[in-house]
């Protein structure tokens, strides 16, 4: 398998908790073969639904942070006045960097005249190649209030790509992360498809428009999909007649029903339980492995 | 957090680690629901959507830049300073050509302090914007990325900047734990995390806690669409001393008033009296904790 012949679909939403996750498991159960990943490195939780095991870990180390060595540091206070992230903190006669404001530019560690600060690398989080008993999952976590989250995306991503490459498999599938920034831009430039899942809100509506002016930044196809339409279905209405207007594709709707929790608590995929909502998304995989 | 002289009132974030648990609805009813003046700070500013329950007028826009570097050609020498100190290749020396990447750009100033023949200037970039509005008791504010920008963390600290000191704050963070759910509970006071008792919900709920105890602030619970808790978050909440502060029922008139855009402490008085009660119990957290109201 050549790089050019492998499709990747990632799903997204923009608004949080539409039902990304649960989608992309069912997809995951669905397609014949696929390697999977989970681009939401922050809050990662596909992994509660397909109970990898992890074959091999690997830390993931981006960029340097900032560290003053007391003793070097002569407290002249010049690191203060070139960090513009306000990441160097002091009480008048000590200077500290708060780790966590810190954007590692090194700018400090350049123009310290004592030398004092050091700069090391910084390690953000791991990553994981797992086998699942839906094909291979590659997936990370982010380290607590880590930054780099998009240069975990795109290295989970490019993960999910040479094992595709190596295991002869056409397709990716991506559980993406909410929003519009960094880690969802890392997610979804490239991919041969973006499904956004939405759901019948104001707040749906709003969240996906901008997410599909994103998508048409990067030049990707879409296609939209109503997940627990039955909540407000003139809302449902509106967002299918956007998502036309702004040049995307529609799939059929998902209803609204608690077996999805209760598929989350028995750690199954909605499709491997036998409902109505499960018929739902099999007719979105069908449509969805269509456009693909 | 590391006030001098006078305290500033109150800042209080929700937040909750997994999308979708509810945080721009408490944030709001707990704004309704105050009893005085309170600002209410949309930091969710991939997405807002506070004011599409607001509706209120927006005025005092801002727009939020940030400063890229911008060479001169006929300056440069090529001698590749800036690429070296650059740690995130946003500005690249090819021989006697230095390009500037924007989108890798943290703004960071370097390059401009390094340029030995003073070719690197500063141009301001467009990357999001921020105003305020005014619904009853509510003083709103709201940023909003660009569209295509990747840079999150500023526009959350150009909306932090526009808050008045004198009257409490509620801020509705973005979900996740990573740097902008960091930018918005930075010099917060309290935090308010909302989760719901499904295996999601709890897992990242752990995250979230994490995340606020590594920066040393006291958070309180709400749980959002609590029904049969079939995951021991309750359990867990008393295990980490974490205090319950509301548990909204999963009841569907919740999702059918939020999805028009309604607040449900006005739509249904009975849960208006439950968020009143919420705001009485924070503030008495609050106080214990030390903020001012």
């Amino acid at each position: 398998m050549i790089k050019k012949h492998i499709r990747e679909l990632v799903i997204l939403s923009g608004k949080g908790g539409t039902g990304k996750t649960s989608i992309t498991a069912s997809f995951a159960v669905l397609a014949d073969k696929a390697v999977l990943a989970d681009c939401d490195v922050d809050a990662s939780d596909l992994h509660l639904l397909l109970k990898p095991e992890v074959e091999q870990r690997h830390v993931f180390s981006s960029g340097h942070e900032a560290n003053i060595d007391q003793i070097e540091c002569t407290g002249c206070g010049l690191c203060l006045d070139v960090c513009r992230f306000d990441a160097v903190r002091t009480n008048g006669t000590k200077y500290w960097i708060d780790p966590v404001a810190c954007e590692g530019c090194g700018v400090c560690v350049r123009f310290c005249a004592a030398e004092a600060i050091d700069f090391p690398e910084r390690h953000c989080g791991e990553w994981m190649i797992s086998d699942t008993r839906c094909g291979p999952m590659v997936h990370a976590h982010l380290g607590i209030a880590a930054e780099n989250s998009g240069k975990l995306v795109s290295t989970v991503r490019e993960q999910a790509l040479a094992l595709a490459v190596k295991k002869q498999i056409p397709l990716i599938i991506s559980d993406g992360p909410p929003g519009i920034g960094c880690p969802v831009i890392a997610s979804l430039s490239g991919v041969s498809l973006a499904l956004v899942v939405t759901e019948p809100s104001v707040s749906g509506l709003h969240d996906l428009q901008r997410v599909l002016a994103l998508a048409r930044h990067f030049s990707v196809p879409t296609a939209v999909c109503v997940n627990k339409w039955n909540i407000n279905s003139q809302q449902a209405d509106r967002i299918e007649a956007a998502a036309r207007s702004a040049g995307a594709g529609t799939t059929s709707r998902i209803r609204y029903d608690r077996s999805v929790t209760e598929a989350q608590l028995q750690q199954k995929a909605v499709v491997e339980m036998d409902t109505a909502v499960a018929d739902d998304i099999r007719q979105v995989w069908r449509q969805v492995s269509q456009m693909l | 957090m590391a006030v001098e002289g006078i305290k500033k009132a109150v800042r209080i974030a929700v937040a909750s680690g997994k999308g979708g648990t509810g945080k721009t609805m408490v944030s709001l009813n707990l704004a309704a629901m105050f009893g005085q003046p309170v600002q209410l700070a949309d930091c969710d500013v991939e997405e807002p959507n506070v004011n599409l329950f607001l509706r209120c007028e927006l005025f005092d826009r801002r727009e939020v830049t940030m400063l890229f570097p911008e060479v001169d050609v006929i300056r440069c020498t090529g001698c590749g300073a800036c690429a070296k100190l650059c740690q995130f290749h946003g500005i690249v020396s090819l021989g006697a050509r230095t390009l500037v990447f924007p989108e890798l750009c943290h703004g960071c100033g370097g390059c401009l302090r390094i340029c030995p023949t003073g070719a690197i200037t500063e141009r301001p970039h467009l990357i999001g914007q921020v105003a305020v509005g005014q619904h009853g008791n509510i003083r709103f504010l709201e940023g909003r990325l660009e569209v295509g920008v990747s840079v999150v963390p500023p526009v959350i600290r150009a909306v932090r900047e526009l808050l008045l000191d004198d009257i409490p704050a509620i801020l509705d963070a973005p979900p996740g734990t990573s740097c902008s759910v960091v930018a918005t509970l930075r010099e917060s006071d309290y935090v308010l995390l909302v989760t719901d008792p499904t295996p999601f919900g709890l897992h990242d709920l752990k995250l979230a806690v994490a995340t606020v105890r590594q920066l040393k602030l006291p958070c309180a619970i709400v749980v959002n669409r609590a029904g049969e808790d079939q995951v021991g978050l309750y359990h867990y909440c008393r295990t980490e001393k974490l205090p319950v502060l509301l548990s909204l029922s999963d009841d569907r008139q919740i999702a059918e008033v939020t999805s028009r855009g309604d607040l449900v402490a006005r739509a249904l008085p009975e849960y208006g009296l439950m968020f009143a009660e919420l705001a009485a119990k924070l503030k008495q957290e609050l106080l214990t904790a030390g903020c001012q109201l």
